[in-house]
């Protein structure tokens, strides 16, 4: 027989890897997190995932739920009486947040992850000013959604929060190697309330990772060879 | 409040055909809007900013858009006929993911299947018959991806199947040979309503398809 229990495949550096872990520590699930070594991918982590022998896995009785944002909403459906919904009721909200969420992943993201990798000062300006531009929309979209709460989600951090808040730290690890900041109190007032808010969420602290310890690993996965 | 729903489409894309099968599977009254994608509406650029891309899904003048999105919409709205996801959190996850899978690997490769010459079009060949093969070892001796459902995962791909044909005449290949169950799993999904009115013919496709090539590719 199956136990009921739960494993996170992950890495603590991959914001994909904190959205289960913050949506286990919201429904107050507890489960073990199996850290992946950078460099190479575990037998378990391949025969989870075969498809896209990707982190993270959320394993629970033995059954694998892979890709970040449904593994949310599984954690969501699943442990639906412990803590609150993570998704608005509305049908129409819930639309809402899909959206976003895959903007985040799809547009987003990407460019944030592109400023890291740009040559040369006139890529990264443009990259940055992409970067900006889609900011000052999910700006526009947290105003929409929380609708004077704290949270995309309302009164507390929801799957909208967690998709977009998961990149906080890489975003301020890339503002910092850009010597740019993208969100911050003039830029993105609201924005950057929910920002402090979210790190400081009981769910979230234990896993997002300082800033410092981040920019170490950054400097080592994107560092260039020798010549 | 009656309920007015507005698709801004466009009549070859297997992503609106995703929104049209759903909204069929519910019996939803809705006007179909076909759009020039090389002239897009105001209403088109008004409700969707953010791509600018089809299909919109306007339901009593609120917009919701990206087709994935708008299957779960139209199945949370309408929730009392043909459930379009399981309702065990774990098979739908499982149905996300295939549909997540489809969304993020299929097009590509089946624009490199039909806009394509030589090494590229080879490659892109390659990648989309494993990738058909991968979802036919999903479906498995299943009649539905789902199970004996009808469902998500079906109406994600289903789509693609009107543009076979075209596959098969610019790719030079033979889906059926190398996928013979998928194609069954396809002839199925054909005998419901809502798909049969929902998918363009294959040969318009076809045209459609042949005209893209003379505007865009250099022969």
């Amino acid at each position: 027989m199956a136990s009921d229990e739960v494993k996170v495949i992950g890495a603590w550096a991959s914001p994909f890897v904190m959205r289960p872990r913050i949506a286990l520590n919201l429904k107050s699930v507890s489960y073990e997190f199996l850290q992946e070594t950078f460099g190479s991918k575990s037998e378990l982590l391949l025969k989870s995932n075969p498809v896209h022998k990707k982190i993270p896995v959320l394993i629970h009785a033995d059954k694998p739920v892979c890709e970040s944002n449904i593994i949310v909403e599984y954690v969501d459906e699943t442990w639906s009486t412990s803590g609150p919904s993570m998704l608005p009721s509305n049908p129409y909200d819930r639309a809402i947040a899909r959206f976003w969420a895959a903007y985040i992943d799809e547009k987003w993201f990407p460019s944030l992850k592109s400023i890291l990798q740009a040559e040369g000062e006139e890529e990264k300006k443009a990259v940055l000013a992409q970067v900006e531009e889609g900011t000052a929309l999910l700006e526009k979209a947290f105003i929409d959604c929380s609708k004077g709460k704290p949270f995309f989600n309302g009164e507390h951090v929801g799957y909208l929060d967690i998709a977009f808040g998961c990149f906080l730290g890489w975003l301020r690890v890339t503002e910092l190697a850009a010597g740019h900041k993208v969100l911050d109190e003039a830029k993105t007032p609201s924005l950057s309330k929910w920002a402090e808010q979210f790190c400081n969420d009981p769910a979230v602290k234990p896993v997002m990772p300082d800033t410092a310890t981040l920019a170490e690993f950054a400097k080592k996965i994107f560092a260039k060879p020798a010549a | 409040m009656a309920n007015e729903v507005i698709l801004l489409d466009f009549w070859p894309s297997m992503f609106g055909m995703r929104t049209r099968i759903a909204l069929r599977e519910k019996g939803v009254e809705f006007e179909y809007r076909d759009e020039d994608l090389w002239n897009k509406s105001p209403l088109l650029l008004e409700t969707n900013p953010v791509h600018k891309k089809v299909p919109v899904l306007i339901h009593n003048s609120k917009p919701v858009c990206e087709s994935t999105i708008q299957v779960q919409y139209i199945d949370e709205v309408w929730s009392d006929k043909n459930p379009i996801l399981p309702s065990d959190p774990y098979q739908r996850a499982q149905a996300r993911f295939w549909v997540d899978f489809i969304d993020e690997k299929m097009y590509d490769a089946q624009r490199k299947v039909w806009g394509t010459k030589g090494e590229e079009q080879e490659t892109g060949k390659k990648e989309f018959i494993e990738l058909l093969k991968t979802l036919e070892s999903e479906l498995g001796d299943k009649t539905y991806f789902g199970g004996d459902d009808f469902g998500y995962v079906d109406i994600g791909l289903i789509g693609f199947y009107s543009w076979f044909h075209a596959y098969e005449k610019y790719g030079n290949l033979n889906i059926e040979s190398e996928c013979p169950k998928l194609i069954a799993w396809a002839k199925t999904c054909m005998q419901r309503e809502s798909v049969a009115k929902s998918l363009p013919d294959s040969e318009k496709v076809i045209e459609f398809v042949t005209e893209i090539r003379k505007k865009f590719m250099i022969e």
